[in-house]
């Protein structure tokens, strides 16, 4: 056991450890500076923006950027919808997969746009290696997207009042072409030396040892795999995503994989801190986020490391924990520990079945979706937190009888109306998608896999992953009906542009508004006194407005055990 | 909105090359330089026969190491977990009907949770350490070897890796026990 335990602990350390270079370096590459990298990458940006048409001086305000943001957004779903409509005649499908249905085609468009991968298909047997590369492909340019968003909420916050937020397209392209693909290809080298297939052919026929025979779908994986980790979106390759052994082969891709997934989050902090110039800001946000990541993750390691108490008393040992749902090569702690790193970034990528899970470890991924700001998802991940930040200006504000102001820009009621319509958003389209779900059984309840109040749990998953753009679920849920693939397809697109548009939105009004120096009455963001403030807010909007379904689902179950 | 749906498709199209592309046949060319040419590794038994070593059998005879429970039933052109809640009174009486017949097949052994848990992949191809000694009486027994014999045979197949959990691959040990057997 103790080899395991080190194993999560030399896990987020080397994240923490090098997520510092790279957010200094993320600052750089957003701020324009120079890095030793600038002779490969200078002609190479060059070349894409000539290509594209694009100057990448041209200033834009922060309406500009969110237009170029949704059009070409809107270009990947078009494309999406027709490959995945016609992968069956398109190439590279040896398997003869057959095309999409509409409605699930756009669930898989949708979902893979809004970096969220909730696959309601199986990686074998429900798209062509066409379509798998194209998925790949919005995987990273959804990321890059995500962190275009927060490089221009980073701009408006430099010293100074400014009109303009930088310009979408160079930040979105150099977010690919210096971040994400040169550490994707290091990623995928690991994994490839770690036994991960790369090929093009289809499936394989295996004779057993015992004589059986079998079939073996590979592909592609060691380039899919990377940048779903890094870019936290989490679309496995195959049905049972990194649980499955050639998606996730050992303890060492376990470990990559693990890491590639909250190195942005964790750098996209410190580089926030590191671009304006307020390294501890950095540091105090980092710690917030990690309190709540660790209140979640630890309770769930040890309750999984204590076994199904059900099991056990049937003559079974606990000493492997909970095992139903689990891989041996991972064990119970660190599948815990993946449990929850993959619900509170938005990766929603798998090691292990969550449905399986102790009712309240289940409560816990759920908690960490609600939050859906401790690190999150790929620079969307910032600016959630960015909204809370907001949030409790104004209480801390209000508490002492003074103007908000943050950084020196006063928070006035515009910002406040549009933060709080982000802030509430994301419980509506939960609790009302989950109360949609519970009151239509006719279109429902034939999908749920687990009776009483787990299928109650298993349908607020569902709602709670879309609207967090996560993607893992409880995967039980027969979710490839017209009513999921649809119901879902719209919460995911809600929750996914209007969190972007409306920090992007507050940041570019408060970033025009007149700098205010700093006095002995201003409010310190950086403090731990701060830090508490907002911890609170966050904990007082997701506990209050979930309260009441995680009583239905989670906690009643937990109560009911026998 | 206008000026930008123009650069936005010709900027998709050269990021597709870029990404899709030149990144796959980095990876692509990378994996060819590796001896099994990035097609995952394969071993192969005393006949010659060669097999996928990550992808979990199904094993489920007296005289092999069992492998877990499967909710796929071990075929690798699918793959997943049962995902049944742990409370789920239907889940709980099926794991009771394993432990049961596990019992029966190994009187008097210890059982450990992963022989009578499905794994979420449904193609685990590991068992524990538990799992292979509680069965290594049956398989003396049935394969008319010392119980010592089989006993060295699981521990030089533990596979003890710096981090995460001991295991052991059911596939290499089981080929390593007929290769005993001859």
């Amino acid at each position: 056991m103790n080899t395991e335990i080190l194993g999560i602990i030399v896990m987020f350390v080397l994240t923490l450890l090098l997520s510092l270079p790279l957010g200094r370096y993320i600052a750089k590459v957003y701020g324009n500076g120079r890095t030793f990298l600038d002779p490969v990458f200078n002609p190479l940006e060059r070349l894409l923006f000539k290509c594209g048409g694009i100057n990448p001086h041209k200033e834009q305000n922060w309406k500009q950027q969110l237009v170029a943001l949704l059009v070409i957004n809107l270009i990947w779903f078009f494309l999406g919808m027709f490959i995945l409509l016609n992968q069956s005649w398109l190439p590279l499908n040896p398997d003869h997969n057959p095309n999409q249905t509409p409605d699930q085609a756009f669930n898989t468009t949708i979902s893979f746009l809004v970096n969220c991968n909730l696959q309601h298909y199986s990686g074998e047997t429900g798209v062509s290696y066409f379509s798998q590369l194209y998925l790949m492909f919005l995987q990273f340019v959804t990321a890059a997207t995500g962190m275009a968003a927060a490089a221009a909420v980073f701009y408006a916050f430099r010293k100074g009042t400014h009109q303009t937020l930088g310009n979408f397209y160079n930040a979105f392209v150099k977010s690919i072409t210096r971040i994400l693909l040169p550490i994707s290809i290091i990623i995928g080298m690991i994994l490839i030396l770690n036994h991960t297939p790369m090929t093009f052919e289809g499936k394989q026929q295996m004779i057993t040892l015992q004589g059986d025979t079998t079939y073996v779908s590979t592909g592609p994986v060691a380039a899919f795999v990377p940048i779903k980790h890094l870019g936290t979106n989490g679309g496995g390759f195959f049905g049972a995503n990194s649980a499955h052994p050639l998606e996730n082969v050992n303890y060492i891709t376990n470990m990559t994989q693990m890491i590639a997934q909250m190195l942005i989050p964790f750098a996209m902090v410190f580089a926030f801190g590191q671009f304006i110039n307020r390294r501890k800001l950095g540091w105090a946000i980092w710690c917030v986020m990690t309190l709540g990541f660790l209140i979640l993750c630890i309770p769930n390691i040890i309750m999984e490391m204590h076994g199904n108490p059900n099991i056990t008393a049937m003559g079974v040992s606990p000493a492997l924990g909970a095992m139903e749902g689990k891989e041996v090569r991972f064990g119970a702690p660190s599948s815990a520990y993946w449990s929850i790193a993959t619900t509170v970034i938005s990766t929603g990528s798998i090691n292990s079945m969550h449905s399986s899970y102790m009712p309240l470890s289940g409560m816990n991924m759920l908690l960490a979706m609600m939050t859906n700001c401790f690190y999150g998802g790929c620079g969307v991940g910032i600016l959630n937190y960015f909204i809370f930040i907001i949030l409790a200006v104004f209480v801390s504000g209000l508490m002492v009888g003074r103007t908000p102001e943050f950084m020196g820009k006063k928070i006035e009621a515009r910002e406040m109306k549009i933060a709080m319509i982000v802030a509430l958003l994301h419980p509506l389209l939960i609790l009302a998608g989950t109360a949609l779900a519970a009151a239509l059984p006719s279109q429902t309840a034939s999908t749920l896999a687990n009776p009483g109040f787990h299928g109650f749990s298993e349908m607020l998953y569902e709602y709670t992953s879309s609207a967090a753009n996560n993607g893992s679920g409880f995967e039980g849920l027969g979710d490839n009906t017209p009513w999921w693939n649809i119901s879902t397809g719209f919460v995911l697109i809600l929750s996914r542009y209007l969190p972007i548009i409306g920090p992007v939105a507050i940041a570019g009004i408060l970033g025009a508004k007149k700098y205010i120096p700093e006095s002995a009455g201003t409010l310190k963001t950086d403090t731990a006194t701060f830090g508490f403030m907002v911890f609170a807010v966050i904990v007082i909007v997701a506990a209050l407005s979930f309260f009441p379904a995680l009583t239905l689902g989670p906690i009643a179950e937990y109560f009911g055990m026998g | 909105m206008k000026q930008h749906i123009l650069p936005a498709i010709r900027l998709t199209l050269v990021l597709m090359i870029l990404c899709v592309g030149i990144y796959s046949l980095l990876l692509s060319g990378f994996a060819r330089l590796t001896p099994e040419k990035g097609s995952g590794e394969k071993i192969t038994d005393g006949n010659g026969k060669s097999y996928y070593a990550n992808i979990g059998q199904r094993f489920d005879t007296t005289i092999y190491f069992n492998s877990r429970p499967s909710a796929v039933a071990y075929n690798a052109a699918g793959s997943g977990g049962s995902n049944k809640g742990p409370n789920n009174p239907d889940y709980l009486k099926e794991v009771q009907q394993r432990v049961d017949d596990f019992k029966q097949k190994n009187p008097g052994a210890s059982i450990p949770a992963d022989i009578v848990t499905a794994s979420g992949s449904g193609l685990d191809p590991d068992i524990s350490v538990a799992a292979a000694n509680a069965q290594v009486a049956r398989i003396a027994a049935a394969r008319k070897l010392s119980q010592q014999t089989v006993q060295q045979l699981v521990n030089k197949s533990i596979d003890r890796p710096f981090f995460g959990p001991q295991k052991i691959n059911v596939l290499k040990l089981n080929i390593g026990l007929d290769q005993l057997s001859h």
